[in-house]
């Protein structure tokens, strides 16, 4: 179907952008990368006055270097992400759960800060930056600020980025040497994750000296696992991993829809998570 | 007589497909392709809710819409709203209502049509949808089968007091012979629903011809021939004036073996309006307008002595029509009625099917319609009961089936079964699939409690093909024929139109059709035209549906082109100045016997025949035969199917990895083309056991009607498979071909979730429902770990 | 009302066009309706199958997601434009080859995935090939064909070389 009409205005730079949403108000909408947009538009879920095409602001693009972090450009496609040496090296998680999103298609035209502001709770990505503590910097009428990723994401399609607001760039800390590994499972592989595991370790001595976990869909927002990465701590087998990870269920409120019910949701929560632990650690 | 020396030149190749070129290049004629001046495009109001009374509708706010030429509720659309024709009356006291074009004062499924906009462009038509205003008063839905039948229940059609469509009783031996048995295992099955998911949306253009009283339709159709005949009959517009097109057709498995309302309508609008319509579903729109497939509840008994012997079977299905009866869909659980026994001999058989109507879209055929089902049931309880015997499921299959050197076969169901070597094609799949080796490793897993575990499946099927004997068709009560055309022609450059009544949609009939005809005319397959799916160039057929486009349609293609050649050898022999005794035909030219200088090429017999300037006493100019064959009985293509399956059971997950199939579907015309339709008959089967279902809540709202949440298999989620075929030729057709395009599908099923239960069955799992998803798996899993 | 058209150019399958557009206008809508290149098609609603896929500045994309608009500017290549005259792609010879369609509908899609597919990766594992064409949805192959066309288009481009 052919979306509603809207009307369509083109941005060249972070401050067009924020001049068009604030002409266009509470029903104007951002396309990033539209891969979300264009089948909500599509199916006629949606409706917005004007659309606010952001594709086109070079700011918005690239990944750059900032002191111990690593600054990837919202409007970075996730296939220019997977492709990028410093993500790949010093953010490993990022490129492999960006990997795992839809097809390549999709990777071609899909961004991260699209994926991450649209935050659908099945999405692959914003687990990633729930566990590396990533940063957000948001540009707005007033200027621009940082969020923490622990309170940029509120609820399911919900997050700090306000209606007038457009979100920049995404911060992640350098994890160089660190092992990594997503572990999605869904039902077929064009579907959404039911759960995902999103696990960097960094190893001493073959044993997990420290962790950061986040969870894909088993709440409304990202989760983090931290009594795991505290209990993970030390761990240097895969009946350790697997003993630290039953706490994956720990403070879960997680809920109930057709691929999996709430004991079932839970109950991978800690499979999946001791799954990407052990592969993040190099364990088998 | 001439002597006719085949010399198969053509037929058994793996000849590359005609079809491609266009397909290759995007220069196909889709429907949704076609674009007429003045085309007005038509979009469809649909009910959100499943079961309600229209209490108003409204369709003034739409006229008033940019670029809305037209807009029709049921009341305005009058006397035009034909209905939706049923040709399968399987009882005499079948509970038939009317399916009316429009609905008319109740929708009864979500996705049943309200309204109807007319605009001159698509979006406008869409965006005019939005503005009709429809009250609607919902009612309780019906929706559980079950409950449907039992007292507690609202009524689908208020009118007829009843949601039981027909009740149909076949057998009734099974009581007093089950009393011989030593043991009896019980199971329900539920065959859950499915959706086509053909890759091409539907599509109509409906065009009136310039002033005359001429209407073309083109439709995303398996069935023009049909679709016209019926369209004539609901619309009144006289068959003579009506001419159907399916143009390229991207799939169908059934889904498009239908007469839809949509066609209706654009037919009828197109006749008001005087203007081409057209018309073109979403996905999302498809997946609750188009028919959907299986839907039964199988309570199936077999019983057995204890040796393994088999006893009887007993079957008792509930069958979900849906909210409403459409083509065929009361005979598709009859389809499925003959094969339960499978390919095992007993002593005793009973069937009962009960047809319900529910809030619903409606059922009908989809790829197997029948016979996938009743081979599901089979094959999974014939595993059931060799766990219950403790023998070998093999075994159990081997000690009961029918054995080759017993063929002709008739089953306990009335069937004769013509050829078949079980034998032949299981010893072949066992050494293909390695199984020895693969039992040894499960062995060794379960011996380990390995977190992943490994089951073997088997489906050791038939089906029957090649719909049908008029006959039989006739005895079932279904109201047309089962034969098939051809008319061949031999054009004056010596260039051959083969035109078929049989309409393809993805099954490559240009190529196998030049090579049925390459073979006995003796003309390169390069040198033939097939012409089809137009009743303009094609006028007699009976279409594409139920595997019986080769082993109907092409027979006729091969008596047909024998009898052009018997005529040609006349109009030789009088060239020669011979008799047509003293002719052989050999690639395409007319030899005198023993004398190979005397010969006269097909193409100067043609030429002959088109100047008329010397034929013989009696012979008619021009070169052309025609043919028109009924089957005399069934084919029954058979095959083993082993998949091997790894079910992890910490998550549920289950993976295919190795599935062998040898498929016996007779003679093969094109073994590439053969083998391309096991692969996807395959995909489809698995997608049913694996990924597959259409499910409702309980208020009757579709809960993944679109193509995000109804999983179909992608690349990554099938492995390549491992195929290879044996040869018992038919004898109900002189080609001794048997049909190929379900098989996958139907013998798929049974082997993929028989082999997730044997994977489990040391754990106490005696059955895990389809789709066999992680969360079901790992909750059967569960449930057998707590009972123990 | 929102009824202002955009002027775009974009170049189709080497040719330039300038075209105005409603906004709400989709890439493959734009293809089809305006410029009546129907080679390439549509198969859903919901960025699933995969059938409209064509090429948008070299990189696979599903036309049915993208605006129009934004592909003002952008060079785009379809199904209709990846033969060079009467010479096949070896992508087109070997899906022929190796039976990798039936009704062809997917198949447009299926091929520009394809030559995405190799142009990244000129040399595939099997499961390389199957994960890289995730994206698109046929109903009538199995992938099996698929699967083995795109191995012997790797071949054939390889020889080629």
């Amino acid at each position: 179907m052919i979306p509603i009409a809207f009307d369509y205005k083109k941005a060249t730079s972070v401050d067009e952008a924020l001049a068009a949403l604030a002409a266009g108000g509470e029903d104007a909408k951002i396309l990033g990368g539209g891969q979300s947009l264009l089948p909500v538009l599509r199916l006629r879920l949606n409706a917005p006055s004007v659309v606010v095409d952001c594709s086109t602001i070079d700011e918005l693009k690239g990944v750059c270097e900032d002191g111990n972090k690593v600054v990837v450009g919202a409007g970075t496609t996730h296939y220019d992400v997977i492709k990028n040496p410093m993500v790949n090296q010093s953010v490993s998680l990022l490129a492999k759960a960006t990997a795992s999103v839809a097809d390549p298609q999709i990777r071609h035209r899909g961004t991260l800060g699209g994926a991450l502001a649209h935050a659908d709770p099945r999405a692959d990505q914003p687990p990633v930056a729930i566990a590396l503590d990533a940063e957000f910097s948001i540009a707005g009428p007033g200027g621009r600020r940082t969020v923490s990723a622990a309170d940029f994401f509120i609820g399911p399609f919900e997050t700090a980025v306000g209606p007038d607001e457009i979100l920049v760039s995404v911060a992640f800390p350098k994890l160089d040497g660190w092992g990594s590994h997503y572990e999605k499972f869904n039902r077929t592989a064009q579907a959404w994750s039911i759960v995902g595991a999103a696990a960097a370790v960094r190893m001493d001595g073959g044993k997990i000296a420290e962790a950061r976990i986040g969870l894909t869909n088993v709440g409304g927002t990202p989760h983090r696992a931290t009594t795991v990465e505290q209990a993970l701590v030390g761990a240097s087998s895969i009946a350790e991993v697997e003993a630290a990870c039953a706490h994956a269920s720990d403070g879960l409120e997680a809920f109930a829809d057709d691929d999996a019910d709430v004991d079932y949701r839970t109950h991978l929560a800690r499979v999946l998570t001791a799954r990407a632990v052990a592969k993040a650690a190099g364990l088998s | 007589m001439t002597e006719v020396v085949d010399v198969g030149t053509a037929l058994g190749r793996p000849i590359k497909r005609k079809e491609d070129a266009r397909l290759l290049h995007g220069q196909t004629n889709w429907t949704d392709n076609i674009q007429l001046p003045g085309t007005v495009h038509m979009a469809i109001l649909r009910s959100p809710f499943a079961h309600a009374k229209i209490t108003k509708l409204d369709i003034s706010g739409a006229l008033a819409m940019p670029n809305v030429v037209a807009a029709f509720g049921a009341a305005e659309l009058g006397d035009l709203n034909a209905s939706v024709p049923c040709v399968w009356p399987v009882t005499d006291d079948m509970v038939a209502p009317d399916f009316p074009a429009l609905a008319k004062d109740k929708v009864r499924h979500v996705g049943d049509a309200v309204a109807v906009v007319v605009a001159s462009d698509a979006r406008s038509a869409a965006d005019a949808l939005e503005a009709i205003v429809v009250d609607y008063e919902p009612l309780d839905a019906v929706i559980n089968m079950e409950k449907a039948i039992s007292a507690d229940t609202a009524y689908v059609h208020d009118d007829k007091g009843t949601n039981t469509c027909y009740v149909y009783n076949l057998g009734g031996g099974y009581d007093e012979k089950v009393k011989e048995a030593d043991v009896v295992v019980k199971r329900r099955f539920i065959n859950q629903r499915l959706i086509p998911v053909f890759m091409e949306p539907r599509s109509v253009v409906a065009a009136p011809m310039g002033m005359s009283d001429e209407i073309t339709l083109w439709s995303s159709t398996q069935v023009p021939h049909i679709l016209r005949l019926l369209l004539a009959l609901v619309t009144g517009v006289p068959e003579n004036n009506l001419r159907v097109v399916a143009p390229d057709v991207g799939g169908g498995f059934g889904g498009k073996l239908q007469i839809y309302r949509e066609e209706i309508l654009a037919l009828q609008l197109a006749r008001k309006m005087g203007r081409p319509v057209k018309w073109t579903e979403t996905r999302s729109e498809d997946m609750v307008a188009t028919h959907h497939g299986r839907d039964q509840i199988q309570d199936i008994e077999i019983a057995a002595k204890s040796d393994g012997t088999l006893v009887g079977l007993k079957v008792d299905l509930i069958a979900n029509m849906g909210a409403y009866l459409q083509i065929i869909t009361p005979g598709v659980p009859l389809l499925g009625m003959f094969m339960y026994p499978g390919i095992y001999k007993m002593g005793a058989y009973d069937f009962k099917c009960t047809g319900v109507f529910t809030n619903t879209t409606p059922t009908d055929a989809y790829r197997g319609a029948g016979r996938p089902e009743s081979t599901y049931a089979i094959e999974r309880i014939m595993d059931e009961l060799a766990a219950e015997l403790g023998m070998e499921p093999m075994e159990l299959r081997k000690k009961n089936w029918i054995k080759h050197e017993e063929f002709p076969f008739t089953t306990i169901a009335g069937l004769t079964y013509d050829t078949g070597n079980y034998e032949l094609a299981t010893a072949r799949a066992l050494e293909l699939f390695d199984y020895e080796g693969l039992r040894a490793e499960q062995k060794q897993r379960r011996d380990s409690g390995d977190k992943v575990q490994l089951g073997i499946g088997i489906s050791t099927f038939t089906e029957m093909c090649g719909l049908a004997p008029s006959r039989t068709l006739g005895a079932l009560k279904y109201v047309a024929g089962g034969w098939e055309h051809c008319t061949v022609r031999v054009l004056p450059t010596g260039k051959v139109e083969v035109i078929t009544g049989t309409s393809p949609h993805g099954q490559g009939h240009e190529t196998a059709w030049s090579q049925i005809a390459s073979s006995i005319l003796g003309v390169p397959v390069e040198d033939i035209e097939v012409v089809h799916s137009d009743t303009g160039r094609a006028p007699y057929g009976m279409d594409t549906y139920g595997s019986r486009s080769l082993a109907v349609g092409g027979q006729a293609i091969k008596a047909a082109s024998e009898r052009l050649v018997e005529k040609a050898a006349v109009i030789a022999a009088h060239q020669l100045e011979c008799s047509t005794s003293d002719l052989e035909y050999i690639n395409g030219v007319f030899q005198v016997k023993g004398d190979p200088e005397k010969a006269q090429p097909l193409g100067a017999v043609a030429f002959e025949a088109f100047t008329a300037h010397n034929l013989p006493d009696g012979v008619e100019p021009t070169l052309s035969a025609e043919a028109t064959i009924d089957p005399q009985d069934f084919s029954y293509p058979h095959g083993t199917h082993l998949a091997a399956m790894e079910v992890d059971t910490e998550t549920g997950k289950v993976t295919l990895r190795k599935y062998v199939c040898v498929d016996d579907v007779g003679i093969q015309v094109n073994p590439m083309i053969v083998e391309g339709q096991v692969h996807g008959g395959l995909a489809q089967g698995i997608g049913q056991a694996l990924y597959e279902g259409a499910f409702y809540d309980e208020d009757g709202q579709p809960l993944n009607a679109n193509m995000s949440s109804y999983l179909v298999p992608g690349a990554p989620d099938l492995p390549s498979f491992i195929t290879d075929t044996t040869c018992t030729p038919s004898t109900t057709n002189p080609l001794g071909t048997k049909g190929v395009g379900e098989a996958g599908a139907i013998a798929s099923t049974p082997a993929i979730i028989n082999g997730v239960v044997d994977a489990l069955r040391h754990l106490g799992v005696t059955d895990v429902a389809m789709p066999a998803t992680p969360m079901t798996v790992w909750k059967t899993i569960q449930a057998a770990q707590g009972g123990k | 009302m929102h009824q202002i058209h955009q002027e775009i150019t974009v170049t189709v399958d080497g040719i330039s066009y300038e075209r105005a557009v409603e906004p709400r206008t989709l890439l493959v809508h734009f293809l089809r309706e305006d410029l009546g290149k129907v080679g390439t098609v549509v198969g859903c609603d919901t960025s699933n199958c995969g059938a409209c896929t064509v090429l948008v500045n070299g990189q696979s994309t599903k036309s049915c997601s993208m605006l129009a608009v934004q592909a003002d500017g952008a060079e785009v290549t379809t199904i209709q434009g990846v033969s060079d005259g009467n010479e096949w792609h070896p992508v087109q010879s070997a899906f022929k080859e190796c039976h990798g369609l039936q009704c062809g509908y997917c198949t447009p899609g299926m091929v520009m995935s394809s030559i995405d597919l190799l142009n990244e990766n000129p040399n595939p594992s099997e499961e390389e090939i199957r994960e890289g064409l995730e994206g698109n949805l046929c109903r009538c192959t199995g992938y099996h064909n698929i699967v083995k066309s795109v191995q012997r288009a790797a071949e054939m481009m390889e020889g080629a070389k």
